[in-house]
């Protein structure tokens, strides 16, 4: 869908990264969302986009292992770090989420299973927050968040 | 991979689409695998009304690059077909409302179509706009008919005025809302490509048939050059219901234009700027009440802003008057009702679909005649509440065997009402900083279409019995998030006692599918869901096997297609209405709805008398939806409602300019977060109602309705203003507080202290 011809002119950039745990190179544009790269250069459409503004968490992604909203990221940055993406979730661990109703129209749930595996693998945060606090920052207009948040507190139980 | 069916159906079956969306794999519109396609995009009106003088395209763009399409290129008339045919495809030198289309582009490269769109500049010669549809316009803003009066509807039971004049006590309040953004996350899309001669339309939608309609009527196109398809809906809230047909035609029109296929997906600040939003509303109360709380009279004007065009705004006009009076029995009643023409984006569906709006003002007018009269709002409404055999404001007598005061005694027992309330008042006279109330609201939500919605929409649905002994259930509505896909393939398993395995939902595709109707009015699971049972059972008819169950229907589906090849086994039907529902759309009277849910919400607050944030810290909700098909699925309808109308309640406040958002960003539209939400505690009734699958109800609407009053109730018992404005944002209740301090309104509030 590259029209260079169109394009404001600028250098491009080649850089090497980890996706989902396999090296990568690629050439980028300076102005490249991490975003749009993902989903329309590599075809990992699993991260969603819903508002481009760092507000919804429905792109989030980590970034060296920290849950990031990839619509701000510039691609560029990425070099030389480790991505992953919701893709790289394995589905099993999700059953949680799935039996306590933390899905219904799906278009935030990539960015909030990313969160919700993250709060599950990092349960020393909760003693300094709730999960209520740590999911504030992906935005579901379906759930109402409370068969997400039980969904969370099932898997957290089923670890100890 | 064969196993034994089981007898009956589980009910533990969980999402089907469930994991595909937790792991990213459902494929929406913008996920849709497309080859050598062009991104479209839509050049807008700058100004809210006047003729376009000029349409500047900037030299410095190659514009013969780029597929351009105006009013001059829709083939048919150029209109969205819908009530009204008043509604232009692309603006035909005129503008109505800030944001109207004018002008589409596409182009292969989405950064070069968006400088591309910053280069078209549009001039109008601007004419005096109307905003406000609270006032009368003056005469050079009459935009439609003789008075900018969309639709005018009136309701009347009894004698009201004689009422009145007869009532010892008198209340009057006036109340509005705000508009509200659907927010769905995933934004509005859809895909237009040439496949052959035929049309293909792709997206996210609720309606496919409302669309085939619309690009039949404007592209001049046949339906057998027509196709439309769903794609995964990430929300709809009646956001999907009517605007789609509007992207579905531009997107045609670019992919007509230019031979290729045509992808329009609207960013959040688009989507959020020139799609439609909730109705706002304004609505007046005069209420003739006894000493002990009886209703006498209810005297209600309902208006709302329906924006620059008619779009749905007759419809939700309707439900809305039909819902104003409540679920209260009273013998003189009289509605009038009014949708306004205003230059603004045109308000549309939005969940609940005009009932919320009436509710609120009646559920916070409920209160005030309590404090007025001294009673405990809870009171007010036991004595109040329909019993069997009352009838409504259109005169529908009630006898479904539902006990509405059951409904609202459990929601006050799990809210612990009566103990909450003498502990607020402890806890609001040693607390310097905050105040804590707790408030209800008893309200009730007609299913499906209104009056004779239904039989007009004549929906038709096919089970398909297929060669390998597997089911296919052929249908229009659509999976949004509200479990369509999981309740239809359990009902049809369980009709057939078939393993869920071994039925498919097929695609919501116009030429595979019969119209069975929109996705919309709560009635997919009552009244289409109905259709799915008999669908089944007609199938079985046709087996000759109606006794047969599970792997005997297998069998003979099997057995079948051996004995007819390449022909197709289908179980088809119809919808009838219910025995016994009469409805006289001339008069307003009659049977509204077949059947109505019945809730009673409480709500408890806090606020911050500092900063006058309210923070809703407890929400009990019990409804009586009659069967509750899918635990998870009906208690996240709910949480999800009514987290939707907390945020209408207290946060999300659309600022205007010239008729169009000013806020169109979610950095200062605010929606709920996880964080400013407690857990929500749902519990349901169940009264089996004859005529919806196996007994529901419709679910999806009634949690909006309820919310808002509960919580701004609550609000007025914590602080002892009369707030009557939602959103009630902080500056709003700040102004609210100081206005009951000062007694400069609310003079009745006074005397309720005593």
């Amino acid at each position: 869908m590259n029209n260079s011809a169109l394009r404001t002119p600028h250098s491009t950039l080649t850089i090497s990264f980890t996706l989902n745990g396999s090296p990568i190179s690629l050439d980028v544009d300076p102005t490249d969302r991490l975003l749009d790269t993902l989903r329309y250069r590599l075809g990992l459409t699993g991260t969603k986009e819903g508002c481009g503004e760092g507000e919804c968490g429905a792109c989030t992604v980590y970034l060296d292992g920290l849950p990031v909203n990839s619509c701000l990221v510039p691609t560029y940055q990425v070099r030389g770090r480790r991505v992953a993406t919701v893709e790289s979730l394995p589905g099993a661990r999700l059953d949680p989420l799935l039996a306590h109703g933390a899905t219904q129209c799906g278009a935030c749930t990539p960015g909030v299973a990313m969160t919700a595996c993250w709060i599950i693998d990092h349960p020393d945060l909760l003693g300094s927050h709730t999960v209520r606090e740590l999911l504030a920052g992906n935005l579901c207009r379906c759930t109402g968040y409370d068969g997400i948040v039980d969904g969370i507190a099932a898997a957290l139980q089923a670890r100890r | 991979m064969r196993r034994p069916a089981p007898p009956v159906y589980s009910p533990t079956v969980q999402r089907l689409e469930g994991l595909a969306k937790l792991t990213g794999r459902e494929c929406y519109v913008d996920d849709f695998p497309l080859e050598e396609f062009l991104w479209g995009a839509t050049v807008r009106s700058p100004a809210p009304r006047g003729r376009i003088t000029r349409i500047h395209f900037d030299p410095d763009i190659e514009w013969s690059q780029f597929t351009v399409v105006d009013y001059r290129d829709v083939p048919g008339p150029n209109v969205i077909a819908l009530i009204e045919s008043d509604q232009p495809v692309l603006a035909p030198g005129y503008v109505r409302h800030v944001h109207e289309a004018v002008v589409l582009l596409a182009h292969p490269d989405r950064a070069a179509l968006r400088r591309a769109v910053a280069a078209v500049r549009i001039e109008v010669a601007a004419e005096p706009a109307v905003f406000d549809f609270r006032v009368t316009p003056r005469p050079n803003q009459i935009q439609y008919g003789p008075d900018n009066i969309l639709k005018h509807l009136r309701i009347s039971k009894g004698d009201v005025e004689r009422g009145l004049a007869g009532a010892p006590i008198v209340v009057e309040g006036t109340y509005e809302t705000g508009a509200q953004e659907h927010l769905y996350l995933e934004p509005q899309g859809m895909i237009a490509a040439l496949e052959g001669d035929v049309l293909v339309v792709r997206g996210s939608m609720q309606c496919p048939y409302y669309i085939l309609k619309a690009l039949r009527e404007a592209l001049g196109r046949d339906e057998t050059r027509l196709r439309v398809i769903q794609t995964p809906t990430g929300g709809g809230f009646g956001g999907k219901e009517e605007y789609p047909s509007t992207i579905a035609l531009h997107a045609a029109l670019l992919a007509l234009q230019s031979g290729k296929p045509v992808k329009i997906v609207y960013d959040r600040g688009e989507d959020m700027a020139a799609t439609t939003k909730r109705h706002p509303s304004l609505v007046r109360h005069r209420t003739g009440v006894t000493p002990d709380g009886r209703l006498l009279a209810q005297d209600i004007e309902v208006v709302m802003d329906g924006g620059a065009y008619v779009t749905l705004s007759p419809v939700v006009l309707s439900r809305g008057i039909i819902h104003a009076a409540g679920p209260y029995a009273c013998d003189h009643v009289r509605v009038d009702g009014r949708a306004m023409f205003s230059n603004a984006v045109p308000f549309g569906a939005f969940r609940g679909f005009g009932a919320p709006q009436t509710h609120f003002a009646n559920e916070r007018h409920m209160d005030r005649i309590a404090a007025r009269l001294g009673l405990d709002p809870a009171e007010l409404r036991r004595r109040n509440l329909l019993r069997d055999e009352e009838s409504t404001a259109t005169g529908q007598v009630i006898r479904d065997g539902t006990d509405r005061r059951a409904v609202l005694e459990q929601a006050l027992l799990l809210a612990d009402y009566d103990a909450k309330r003498a502990a607020h008042t402890r806890f609001n006279r040693s607390s310097a900083a905050k105040r804590r109330g707790i408030g209800i609201a008893t309200f009730h939500h007609g299913a499906g279409f209104t009056g004779s919605g239904e039989v007009m929409l004549a929906s038709r649905l096919v089970v398909a019995g297929l060669p390998d002994g597997t089911v296919e259930v052929r249908s229009a509505n659509i999976e949004m998030g509200q479990g369509t896909l999981t309740v239809f393939t359990a009902l049809a398993a369980q009709r057939l006692g078939l393993d869920p395995a071994h039925v498919r939902i097929a695609e919501a595709d116009t030429a595979r599918v019969p119209n069975s109707g929109p996705t919309v009015a709560s009635r997919t699971a009552m009244v289409v869901g109905r259709l799915v049972e008999r669908a089944c059972d007609d199938l079985l008819r046709r087996l000759g096997a109606e006794a047969a169950t599970g792997d005997a229907v297998r069998a003979a589906i099997r057995h079948w297609h051996e004995g007819h090849r390449g022909a197709e086994l289908l179980g088809e039907a119809r919808y009838t209405p219910p025995p016994g529902v009469v409805w006289d759309d001339v008069r307003y009277r009659g049977d509204a709805y077949g059947t109505f849910a019945w809730g009673a919400y409480v709500a408890e607050v806090e606020v911050d008398l500092r900063t006058y944030e309210t923070r809703v810290i407890d929400f009990v909700a019990v409804q009586e939806v009659g069967k509750v098909l899918h635990e998870v699925l009906a208690r996240g309808q709910v949480q999800g409602g009514v987290a939707q109308a907390i945020g209408w309640a207290l946060l999300e406040d659309c600022r205007w300019k010239d008729g169009a958002m000013a806020n169109a960003q979610l950095t200062n539209y605010l929606i709920p977060t996880s964080d400013d939400l407690p857990a929500i505690r749902v519990a349901f009734l169940e009264t089996p109602y004859p005529y919806g699958a196996q007994g529901a109800k419709g679910l999806g609407e009634l949690p909006m309705d309820g919310p808002a009053p509960a919580i701004v109730n609550a609000v007025a018992a914590a602080t002892g203003a009369d707030p009557c404005v939602i959103p009630l944002t902080p500056e709003r209740l700040m102004a609210d507080i100081k206005n009951a301090e000062h007694g400069t309104r609310n003079a009745e509030l006074r005397q309720v202290g005593r």
